[in-house]
């Protein structure tokens, strides 16, 4: 019944924030959250986590790893409000207080298949500077009141913001029933790539 | 090899020499080589002897001399010869020069070979001093034989032949293109050269001709880099397997079918050779005579003829008859008047008779054409003696009555001639008269010319003999000649026996059948018979070729003897590509052998064209492929004499006609299997291709054309150029006028184009409207989960909310409003509200950095010093600060998280009661005695009740008069649809209703241990949420609502040493009411509107409002507001005397203080409404007082600048006080002066405070506002008490309007006067029978457990109180009043109290009567009275007084 006539979508989106990349902090976490529209929900899986504090290891390479799952399916009846993944990342300052390392989201892939991600991150910045100063000598740096704000386009333009590091994500996308109600999000394939070329050389 | 070689040679003629010269050479070189070898021996002899080493010449001989054998030496000779003969085998037919030469070669090969040996090696060394010639020498030499040209400039008449002068062809607006760039030197060189060697190679301009400049500008190929690593990936070469696409269809183009079903009918029915080769002369004349025939039919058709005369016939009978009746008078007259108006008119009918005649004569041409060329048949077949054609002709005489014709005919004749006649003598009189015109000029001359040969005559006779016939004048006219008017008959006569028929003459009609007989076979002669065999050889048929591809052919038919071949066959074609050419090709085929005849293309059908719809049309052919016979075949394209002389020769293609029908199939199911219509063949290019750029963007191409007609005639444009060709074209088509620039601008042209739905189909769309709501945010679909994904799955139901909310809007419920004003105001208001949000929805989407970044402020050193001081504070302070707390953003809160905290500390004169007295006349008694009866009475037990959203908590029940309760209420709050956005905490409309009650234990006498709690409500108050929200905490105290009369109960006058500081009279509560946790207020709206004041005005506002804020931060300043339509105004135009209602001022006439006190009720009455819940934004709108009158309902300003305004129109000097009240907030007072005093008055509740009322609800004053100025306080402090109102003193109150800036005489926003609507008194007691009515059902339905009793009795005489209440304003008129009552119902105890209301809608009124609890009481024996009057104001301001009270039988 429900494969005859769908009346939502699904999408299924495995993955793993593999880890990140801040040369200047360590001993880092990271939260994340999925931020959707009206027309999506969740359906299984868990909607936002925290991973674990990680530290640099000894090698060369200085990269922070969480390998953290993430497994969550959604369904939904339009492609609007396309879910996205919201990372923050988080670790203590000089003095031990818990602050906010960076911001960044990005969204789904479309496609099914493998896909990955490196999200650029950042944070707002303190409007002057002696804040800066003070927000540094107590621990409080500016924080968005939401981390939803950054998969969010309104109400951007007051802030302002200093790019700190990327994590890198990896997602496994899989969909259902897309085509169905006529959401093609397939990759093109070469058959039907130029099908007017290969008419126009024809009349040629 | 010689052998082949031989015999090689005898195949060319050149061949024979060069063979003979080779047979002389063999032997001949042999003995040559022969001698050369023996000298040579002689000569190594020789030097042998004479030394070693060899010399320099032995060296030389011994590597050069040929120590080959002859043989080999002469194979290999014969070989290149081999090689040089083949060569010339190919140059053969070249021509004899160039063999020649290389025979010349070869001999003179030979004849070296013999010089060799003539000569001794000796002799081929010469030593020689080397050659030099002198440079001069040598440059003398070259110029000898060598022409350097000049790099002079050559002149340009050399350049050109002589005496034509150089013509530029680019000024006389020929295109001359760019020529390609040559240096001056270079060009000057090589025009000397040419000119050396006289070549035409000089152009009229006279430089050498050039084509164009070839090069282009820019490069037409994109450019293509080749290292490896940095091709961009777009670039790289990919290898694709060729994939054919199936379908090479154009129709394709748009459709997803890929099996584009179209099929092509094509019915070829047949063909008909008007002529061919194998025609016989009988077949020529028999095909002419079919054309003539199919002429003279269609011209039968069309009848042009007949049309014409019956347009003559009428004008023609006209003249006749004129003619007729008056002779040579009619033709006098005409010579006399030639030009009367009727006459005038024949100019057209002339045309028109010109015309007939022209038929007429073709149509007798065409007649004797036919009978001649029948004629000719006859006389062919008479002399041939056989038949070859079917064709017949019969003339079918249809006879005519002799008479009547012949008069018709005389009668046209006549009218003919009369006309002509007329004409004639038209011209003749306008000759005569020229000619006498000329005439008396001529004489005029004459006459000068012998005055002045007279003159002349004797003085130089000489001069005047040769001038004379020099300067002879115009010569003598000569008359013009009569017309000769029997000739015109004559001729008319002529023509008409040319062109007509003969008066009386059967008319003939021809008709053609082809019903003869042909003569068979073996009658015929032999010629005739080759011929008809020849005809039965041949064959046709018809290759139908499709986009030039042959698709099918049809079957080939047998040629008959009529010329004419059926097939009658339809073609199914189904198409895939666009049909681009349709082509019959019509073969004959001879045996096994074919010929293409001709090829006839047939145009595509309109895709409206169906089989069956189609109609078979004539294709005709013809071919000029020249064919002769020997036998009685004409042939084609062979002269042809059809006369028995043999001239008048003729030359006949063969040619004929394809009758055939082209149209598009039709399907199964009659679906037409054509192309949509809008598809045209060819458009593969989307829809922009169709459209002219210019056009399709509407005016802003055209928009400048004047100004590039301008440029391009300014910059002399070359219209030939065709770089400049588009250009020029727009040019033209803009100056021609065709396209007129449209009035519109497109900004998004191209939106056709991108819409993936028509509008029409995305506004009948459920699914698309539901989007749609929901991105507008509309209230029912801000949060919509899940659209669903299809049309078919949104149901109706969806929107049915929304709609019935929008049916609302436009009709008001009218039981929900009671009064048909209020209802068309409400809707008025829900417009202004709609605009006022679609307004502020802009405003909205302004965010700060406060709300998207938190951020820790940071802190002052004030701060830190305070916090120092802190620390030495005590723990717990005797009389403790409250303190600030956290600010949380009302976003992220759910239901429950949000407490009403409700503090009530204390009250004054609380009412007491009244001791049970049954008898009226002892009550004067019992209040001497009160006072130690008193002490043993319970006074009063009050507590505290509050209910918000229909939650109630009480406090505990208290003593005395002056209560203290100190305790703290938590009310829960929820937000309506779990909303909790500060827009829509903001539009919260709920109240915080405090009631105090006494609690009265009636212990039924002591009789029983049943004793009833009764309560009993004393006064209320109630404060909206929205100022509880907006002011983030109330703190104060507050005057109680109480009734005017309260039954059972005395306002006592406190003894308490309170009265010694108190002014004002009445029962009043200490309180404290926040939200916890605390909520961020609504900003003000962040926007600046647009408005209609001067610049500078606006200005000196901000800087004043801005200096304000800045001293006093505290102190609100207003000079500037928004009025009703979005504008900024300033304030003082709010302020102008306006009148009250004469109703009011007509009651106190004598009484200043009463008529004050009355406006200001009458103004209280007026229901408020603060702003930010009309218009659920943070925006305070100032409508004018007619504004408000209309709508009534308003903010505190509305009330305070309407009461202002009575009071100026009243002689008052009343200001506006800008400050803030308890509970109100930032509010508007206004201020009085009277007998000395100030007066504070508040204009929602009507009440006025002295200055120095120590309950005065205003806690501070920002600015008073008077009609022309506006003064900031800057005392030190604000509250009314220790406030100077003098604002002349510059040091306490600071004018906006000052010297420096004066006032420019702002007019006012007020409308000059007032009206008022009448008093409506039907109106007042329909609506008082209503509320009455309702509200009696109300507390029946509160008392669901209970019967309700209602004592008429006592409801009829609470009724007649009512009225007196309103009287005396609320005024305390209680004892007379409970003394009647008393009286009449002697033995029940009686508590109630009369509410008065401004009315606005009836749910208020019943929350009011909700609110007292009278409903509450429990007993099984009480009785219900209820009472309600309203008393109508001017202008449909009503007051409604409820009168309620509950009886228990004692």
């Amino acid at each position: 019944m429900a494969t005859s006539n769908p009346s939502v979508f699904l999408l299924t989106v495995n993955g793993q924030i593999e880890g990140a990349n801040f040369p200047e902090f360590d001993n880092l976490y990271c939260k994340y959250c999925f931020v959707y529209g009206h027309d999506w929900t969740p359906t299984s899986g868990l909607e936002e986590g925290i991973t674990q504090i990680t530290c640099k290891g000894n090698q060369s390479s200085h990269k922070l790893i969480w390998n953290f799952p993430l497994e969550t399916t959604f369904k939904s009846t339009s492609p609007c409000g396309w879910p996205q993944l919201v990372v923050s990342v988080y670790g203590p300052d000089v003095f031990g207080n818990d602050v906010v390392r960076g911001y960044g989201a990005t969204h789904i892939p479309f496609t099914p298949g493998q896909h990955s991600r490196n999200i650029p991150m950042f944070v707002p910045e303190p409007s002057w500077r002696l804040q800066k100063f003070t927000s540094w000598l107590l621990g409080r740096r500016p924080e968005y009141t939401d981390p939803k704000v950054v998969a969010q386009g309104e109400g951007r333009e007051v802030t302002r913001v200093r790019s700190q590091g990327f994590v890198t994500v990896s997602f496994h996308v899989m969909s259902k029933d897309m085509k169905k109600m006529g959401y093609d999000t397939g990759p093109s394939n070469p058959a039907n790539t130029h099908p007017y070329s290969a008419t126009s050389e024809e009349q040629l | 090899r010689l052998q082949r070689l031989k015999d090689r040679d005898a195949v060319t003629r050149f061949d024979r020499e060069v063979n003979r010269t080779e047979r002389h050479d063999a032997p001949l070189s042999l003995s040559t080589r022969v001698k050369f070898r023996e000298a040579a021996r002689r000569v190594r002899l020789k030097t042998r002897l004479q030394s070693w080493p060899p010399t320099a010449e032995e060296a030389y001989n011994f590597f050069t001399f040929n120590f080959e054998p002859d043989p080999q030496d002469k194979t290999e000779k014969t070989t290149r010869k081999i090689k040089k003969q083949g060569k010339k085998d190919e140059e053969d037919r070249d021509g004899e020069g160039e063999s020649d030469e290389q025979e010349h070669n070869e001999e003179d090969e030979d004849k070296e070979d013999l010089f060799v040996i003539d000569q001794s090696s000796q002799d081929f060394l010469e030593v020689k001093k080397a050659e030099y010639i002198r440079y001069h020498k040598r440059a003398e030499k070259d110029r000898k034989l060598l022409f350097t040209p000049s790099f002079q400039t050559v002149q340009t008449s050399l350049k050109l032949p002589e005496n034509i002068k150089p013509r530029y062809l680019e000024d006389e607006g020929l295109y001359v293109g760019e020529r390609p760039p040559v240096s001056r030197t270079n060009e000057n060189i090589m025009e000397n050269r040419i000119l050396k060697a006289e070549e035409k190679w000089f152009g009229d301009d006279g430089r050498i001709l050039a084509l164009p400049n070839p090069i282009k500008e820019s490069s037409t190929r994109p450019p293509l880099f080749h290292m490896e690593e940095d091709l961009d990936s777009g670039l790289q070469t990919v290898y694709r397997k060729a994939v054919k696409s199936k379908y090479a269809n154009l129709y394709i183009a748009g459709t997803t079918e890929p099996e584009g079903d179209y099929q092509l009918d094509v019915d070829v029915s047949g063909l008909i050779f008007s002529h061919h080769s194998l025609f016989s002369r009988e077949h020529v004349l028999g095909s002419r005579l079919v054309q003539l025939y199919d002429q003279y039919l269609s011209r039968q058709n069309n009848n042009l003829t007949g049309h014409l005369t019956d347009k003559v016939a009428p004008t023609m009978n006209t003249v006749w008859r004129l003619s007729k009746y008056f002779g040579f008078l009619f033709l006098n007259v005409s010579k006399r008047t030639n030009n009367i108006p009727w006459y005038i008119s024949f100019g057209c009918y002339r045309n028109t008779r010109q015309l007939r005649d022209g038929e007429q004569e073709k149509d007798r041409t065409l007649l004797k054409n036919i009978i001649k060329v029948w004629k000719e048949i006859k006389a062919l077949r008479d002399f041939q003696k056989f038949t070859n054609t079917p064709y017949k002709l019969y003339l079918r005489r249809e006879n005519v009555d002799r008479v009547s014709d012949e008069r018709e005919y005389e009668r046209e004749i006549m009218a003919e001639v009369v006309e002509l006649e007329a004409e004639k003598e038209e011209e003749y009189q306008r000759k005569l008269a020229e000619y006498k015109k000329q005439l008396e000029e001529w004489k005029l001359w004459r006459k000068k010319q012998a005055q002045a040969d007279a003159e002349d005559d004797d003085e130089d006779r000489d001069v005047s003999e040769s001038e004379g016939p020099v300067e002879d004048g115009p010569s003598k006219p000569e008359p013009p000649e009569k017309p000769d008017l029997d000739s015109t008959e004559q001729g008319v006569r002529e023509k008409a026996s040319r062109i007509r028929r003969k008066p009386g003459e059967p008319i003939l009609i021809p008709e053609l059948s082809a019903s003869g007989n042909i003569t068979t076979s073996d009658v015929c002669p032999r010629p005739e018979v080759a011929r008809r065999e020849d005809v039965a050889r041949r064959s046709l048929f018809i290759k139908i070729l499709y986009n030039n591809k042959e698709v099918t052919r049809t079957v080939s038919r047998s040629l008959n003897s009529d010329f004419r071949v059926h097939f009658g066959q339809i073609f199914n074609l189904k198409i895939v590509n666009c049909p681009q050419s349709i082509c019959l090709q019509v073969y004959e085929e001879i045996g096994s052998s074919c010929s293409l005849l001709a090829q006839v293309f047939v145009p595509v059908p309109e895709p409206s064209v169906l089989t069956g719809s189609g109609v078979i049309e004539e294709f005709e052919f013809s071919s000029n492929h020249r064919v002769m016979f020997d036998h009685e075949g004409v042939g084609s394209d062979v002269p042809l004499s059809l006369e028995a002389d043999g001239s008048n020769k003729q030359i006949l293609l063969t040619s004929g006609k394809v009758a055939c029908c082209v149209s598009w199939g039709i399907g199964e199911d009659d679906v037409p299997l054509a192309p949509p219509v809008s598809q045209q063949p060819g458009g593969l290019h989307s829809g922009m291709g169709r459209f002219d750029a210019v056009s399709y963007i509407g005016a802003s191409g055209l928009y400048d054309m004047k100004k590039i007609g301008e440029w391009a005639t300014q910059s002399r444009l070359d219209p030939n150029d065709p770089n400049n060709a588009s250009i020029m074209q727009l040019l033209q088509v803009a100056s021609s006028g065709e396209v007129t620039a449209p009035d519109y601008f497109r900004l998004e042209q191209m939106q056709e184009e991108f819409n993936f739905v028509t509008d029409e189909e995305l506004d009948s769309s459920k699914r698309f409207r539901l989007l749609k709501l929901r991105n507008q945010g509309v209230p029912e679909f801000r949060n919509y989960k899940m659209v669903p994904p299809f049309e078919r799955e949104v149901t109706e139901k969806v929107f049915q909310e929304y709609e019935k909310r929008l049916k609302e809007g436009n009709i008001v419920d009218t039981k929900e409003h009671l009064d048909s004003h209020r209802a068309l105001v409400a809707t008025y208001l829900q417009k202004i509200r709609e605009s006022v949000i679609n307004r502020f929805l802009l405003a909205k989407h302004h965010y700060l950095l406060s709300d998207v970044v938190i951020e820790e402020e940071i802190p002052s050193i004030g701060i830190l010093g305070i916090n120092i001081f802190k620390l030495a504070e005590p723990k717990r302070p005797l009389k403790p600060q409250r303190k600030e707390r956290k600010k949380v953003t009302a976003q992220n809160l759910s239901d429950g998280d949000i407490k009403l905290l409700v503090n009530i500390i204390r009250a004054y004169d609380i009412p007491v009661r009244r001791p049970q007295n049954n008898k009226p006349g002892q009550s004067s008694q019992s209040a001497i005695q009160s006072s130690d009866w008193i002490l043993g009475q319970v006074q009063v037990r009050p507590f505290v009740e509050v209910s918000f959203q229909r939650t109630t908590l009480q406090t505990t029940t208290a003593d005395g008069p002056n209560p203290s309760w100190s305790e703290e209420l938590q009310l829960p709050f929820s937000a309506p649809n779990g909303d909790y956005s500060t827009s829509s905490l903001q539009s919260v409309k709920d109240e915080v209703f405090i009631n105090i009650f006494d609690e009265m234990v009636d212990k039924d006498r002591g009789k029983s241990i049943n004793t009833r709690i009764e309560r009993h409500w004393l006064g209320s108050i109630k404060i909206p949420f929205s100022t509880i929200y907006s002011q983030s905490k109330i703190d104060g105290t507050f005057k109680v609502n109480t009734p005017a009369v309260l039954l059972g109960y005395s306002k006592e006058r406190g003894n308490g040493g309170y009265d010694t500081w108190r002014l004002s009279e009445g029962t009043f509560i200490t309180l404290f009411i926040t939200i916890e946790p605390q909520l961020v207020p609504g900003e003000p709206v962040r926007e600046k509107f647009d408005s209609q004041e001067d610049e500078r005005l606006l200005q000196a506002s901000e800087r004043f409002e801005r200096e304000a804020s800045q001293s006093y931060p505290d102190r609100p300043c207003i000079t500037t507001v928004i009025d009703l339509n979005g504008k900024t105004v300033f304030i003082t135009r709010y302020i102008r005397p306006l009148n009250p209602p004469q109703e009011l001022l007509d009651m106190f006439p004598n009484n200043p203080q009463e008529a004050m006190a009355l406006v200001a009720r009458f103004v209280s009455l007026i229901p408020s409404l603060p702003d930010r819940v009309a218009f659920s934004g943070t925006c305070d709108l100032w409508s004018t007082c007619d504004q408000f009158l209309t709508f009534l309902a308003g903010d505190e300003e509305e009330h305070a600048v309407l009461l202002c305004n009575y009071f100026l129109s009243m002689g008052k000097t009343p200001s506006l006080i800008i400050g803030t009240a308890i509970p109100e907030g930032p509010t508007a007072y206004v201020l009085t002066y009277e007998q000395n005093r100030y007066l504070i008055w508040n204009p929602s509740s009507g009440q006025y405070y002295s200055q120095y009322d120590t309950f005065c609800p205003l806690q501070t004053i920002g600015c008073l506002v008077t009609s022309d100025n506006v003064y900031f306080n800057i005392q030190q402090y604000t509250s009314p008490m220790r406030v100077s109102f003098d604002t002349g003193k510059a040091n306490l109150w600071k004018p906006f309007f000052s010297r420096s800036f004066s006032n420019p005489g702002l007019s006012s926003v007020q409308p000059e006067q007032l009206v008022y609507r009448r008093i409506d008194k039907g109106a007042a007691a329909e609506l008082q029978d209503r509320i009455e009515k309702i509200l009696k059902e109300k507390i029946m339905e509160w008392r669901p457990r209970h019967p309700t009793r209602w004592n008429r009795y006592c409801t009829s005489t609470l009724k007649q109180f009512l009225p007196k209440l309103e009287m005396s304003g609320g005024q305390d008129l209680a004892e007379g009043h409970r003394h009647e009552l008393q009286s009449l119902l002697g033995d029940h105890r009686i508590s109630g109290f009369p509410l008065h209301l401004p009315f606005s809608e009836i749910r208020p009124i019943i929350e009011a009567v909700y609110s007292t609890g009278v409903h509450n009481v429990q007993a099984s024996n009480v009785e219900f009275a209820l009472a309600v009057y309203v008393h109508p104001y001017p202008s449909n301001v009503l007051s409604v007084w409820v009168y309620l009270a509950s009886l228990i039988r004692m």
